[in-house]
């Protein structure tokens, strides 16, 4: 089974994130990128369905800045081909990003595309079902573990309130992965460094981006204190004498 | 928690032993008297399935693939009591748990707690998982201005290696301020390498990252090269044990000292500054890395009683017999893991032994420390009445009067 997993890098929120000057983007002069979580846990499940039942895992994700380490790293858990996509993604939106991902996937031919359910930063759409318009293919999201006949998956998708379904779907296919049947699992270091001496990038440019479908953002500003809301300063024992206060008005106590 | 295995070859134990032997006294192993020491002698060994003694034992009858099956070595935290009893001098800690531990993560049988913090240590350059960009964070307000190298570029006489619990814990900062504080006092021309420093990796070694342990290292060793000092100290007995002992191997060679022996030298220039009584009863925590491993007793001890006011009471388990916090060889990061298995932790063992001599404070040495003694005397009956505090907060508490 050939299963490509198209993934992207998001803002690691480990550090602070702040607004460019202009008021409708994030500053990207301090941003540090992450893989999105749920594309990791794609990549996870796929290479635990290329354990079970064979066939070759291909991971493609858009140039950035630490791009090349994860998908190192992704050969060393067991990825057999990586893509880069190369070109100006710096204004690029889902829609943009699925339609560049769409033409390589053409080519490709995957059995089945595996990809994060969601991103923190997904404006504009999730990837998956983009991809799955582009490519005329059936999508399903929140899929949380999944068994490959021939020509056919068994999808466990996950509902509100606990409830999870069993459903059948033709290949090719698009998935949404919400949680791969294991964590993402570690690569040593050393293991890393080995990939990283035998293994190739494959290059892919992508020569322009067609942004339409997306969204206009008029501002992008950090949460700000509502009148509701009322902000206590003082000791952790004041606070404390004026949130019982405030229960007691309120009657709960 | 449930560990999934790859399949090991049937000359696993074959291949093992080998390895063993390439490391440093790795030979010795085969002069294993089988007397049952180590597994003794080890914290932990009670819980173990595969205790110390008994992992050799499989290993001579090449069943060594039914101890990695059995995952006990995460509940190793490399305190190397086991190495330091043993009567024909294995490297049991340094050699085969740090083995058998890599061999468990090259498998990429990992508890889930641990692997977060090699991955932090990967892609942040500290477990914690902190932004390396506020490394720093903590000089803020110290006057004079803490000397960070990459801006300065300033020859020092010290390079301070600070080490992430010292930079980035809530709880060890204060210490770290403290010694910031110290070494103004005594007018000691030091830096620090600031957001560029690196974890140094020993801990993560020690469970097993080899090949971490060496990327970092390198990383640290270009710094150093950057830089202009005469030695270099640390707050961490890791750091320390890291520079001192395993950087050398990768061609990293500078002077180093922890930062009790560095003040112990300079202590008649100290006494007079610390003016203010701290009357209590001290007990001393011998961290493993800085007393059973390098040798260093005394200089913490003579830092304490020079306080004025401080009583210093031995603990049980002391010096070459210390007790390990539980934080080494990646307990730090295996909190969850290990108290599934234990129910127990080696902190509140320590903090009941603190509270039998009636100690009033628990003194420490090692960044690990605060934080963990202060969340086990929580745990622990009449804890409450036991402080937990760094050498050089007394120091610095001492000479605010």
């Amino acid at each position: 089974m050939k299963i490509a997993v198209p993934v992207k890098f998001v803002p690691d929120l480990v550090e602070e994130l702040t607004i460019d000057p202009g008021g409708t983007a994030l500053d990207t002069s301090w941003l540090r990128l992450i893989i999105n979580e749920f594309d990791d846990h794609a990549v996870e499940q796929a290479i635990l369905l290329k354990e079970r039942v064979g066939g070759q895992v291909i991971v493609a994700m858009a140039e950035a800045e630490g791009a090349d380490d994860f998908l190192f790293a992704s050969a060393a858990k067991g990825a057999d081909q990586l893509i880069r996509l190369t070109g100006d993604f710096s204004s690029s939106n889902n829609h943009a990003l699925a339609r560049a991902l769409a033409d390589l996937l053409k080519e490709l031919k995957p059995d089945l595309i595996l990809t994060g359910v969601q991103a923190h930063n997904d404006l504009d759409g999730s990837i998956g079902p983009l991809l799955a318009e582009y490519l005329g293919l059936p999508y399903v999201g929140y899929v949380a573990g999944l068994t490959a006949a021939a020509d056919m998956v068994t999808v466990r998708k996950e509902y509100a309130g606990g409830l999870i379904a069993e459903m059948e779907v033709k290949l090719p296919a698009v998935l949404g992965i919400q949680a791969a049947e294991q964590p993402p699992r570690y690569v040593a270091y050393s293991k890393i460094r080995q990939v990283m001496s035998t293994a190739k990038i494959e290059e892919r440019a992508v020569a322009s981006l067609d942004l339409s479908g997306g969204i206009t953002i008029s501002r992008m500003f950090q949460p700000e204190v509502t009148e509701r809301a009322t902000m206590m300063g003082g000791s952790p024992e004041e606070v404390a004498d004026k949130v019982i206060e405030i229960f007691k008005e309120l009657g709960t106590l | 928690m449930e560990i999934t295995l790859s399949p090991l070859s049937p000359s696993f134990s074959k291949t093992f032993i080998t390895s063993l032997y390439e490391l440093k006294d790795g030979e010795r192993i085969r002069t294993c008297l089988q007397c049952g020491t180590c597994s003794g002698v080890c914290p932990f060994g009670y819980i173990m399935k595969f205790p110390p003694g008994k992992m050799i034992g499989a290993l001579r009858a090449e069943i060594f693939d039914q101890v990695i099956k059995a995952d006990s070595v995460w509940m190793c935290i490399s305190c190397n009591a086991c190495a330091a009893f043993c009567p024909s001098n294995i490297p049991i800690t340094s050699a085969l748990m740090t083995r058998a531990k890599e061999e468990m993560l090259l498998a990429g049988n990992i508890p889930s707690e641990l692997q977060a913090a090699m991955e932090n240590t990967q892609r942040y350059g500290n477990p914690l998982g902190e932004s390396p960009r506020k490394r720093a964070d903590w000089t803020a307000g110290i006057q004079p201005e803490v000397n960070i190298l990459s801006k300065t570029r300033q020859p020092v006489e010290v390079l301070w290696f600070v080490g992430d619990y010292a930079s980035f814990h809530s709880r060890m900062q204060p210490a770290t301020k403290a010694l910031a504080k110290i070494l103004n006092a005594l007018g000691v021309k030091f830096g620090i390498l600031g957001t560029e420093e690196f974890s140094d990796g020993d801990s993560q070694r020690l469970a097993g990252e080899r090949g971490l342990f060496e990327m970092v290292a390198h990383k640290n060793g270009q710094l150093f090269k950057k830089y202009k000092f005469n030695e270099i100290i640390t707050t961490d007995p890791h750091a320390f044990n890291a520079i001192k002992n395993e950087y050398p191997a990768l061609g990293i060679k500078y002077p180093v000292r922890h930062y009790t022996q560095f003040l112990f030298e300079r202590l008649e220039q100290l006494k007079p500054l610390m003016k203010k009584e701290i009357k209590a009863r001290v007990a001393y925590h011998d961290p493993c890395y800085l007393g059973r491993v390098n040798g260093v007793f005394d200089e913490p001890r003579a830092l304490l009683t020079a306080i004025p006011g401080v009583e210093l009471v031995e603990l049980s388990h002391q010096r070459m017999n210390s007790l390990c916090c539980g934080g080494g060889g990646g307990g730090m990061w295996l909190d969850g893991f290990q108290w599934e298995k234990a129910h127990t932790r080696l902190s509140e063992w320590r903090v009941r032994e603190a509270l039998t001599v009636n100690a009033d404070i628990l003194a420490v040495a090692c960044p690990y420390e605060p934080p963990r003694f202060e969340d086990a005397a929580k745990n622990v009956d009449a804890g409450g009445q036991l402080k937990v505090r760094e050498i050089a907060e007394l120091i610095a508490e001492s000479m605010e009067g």
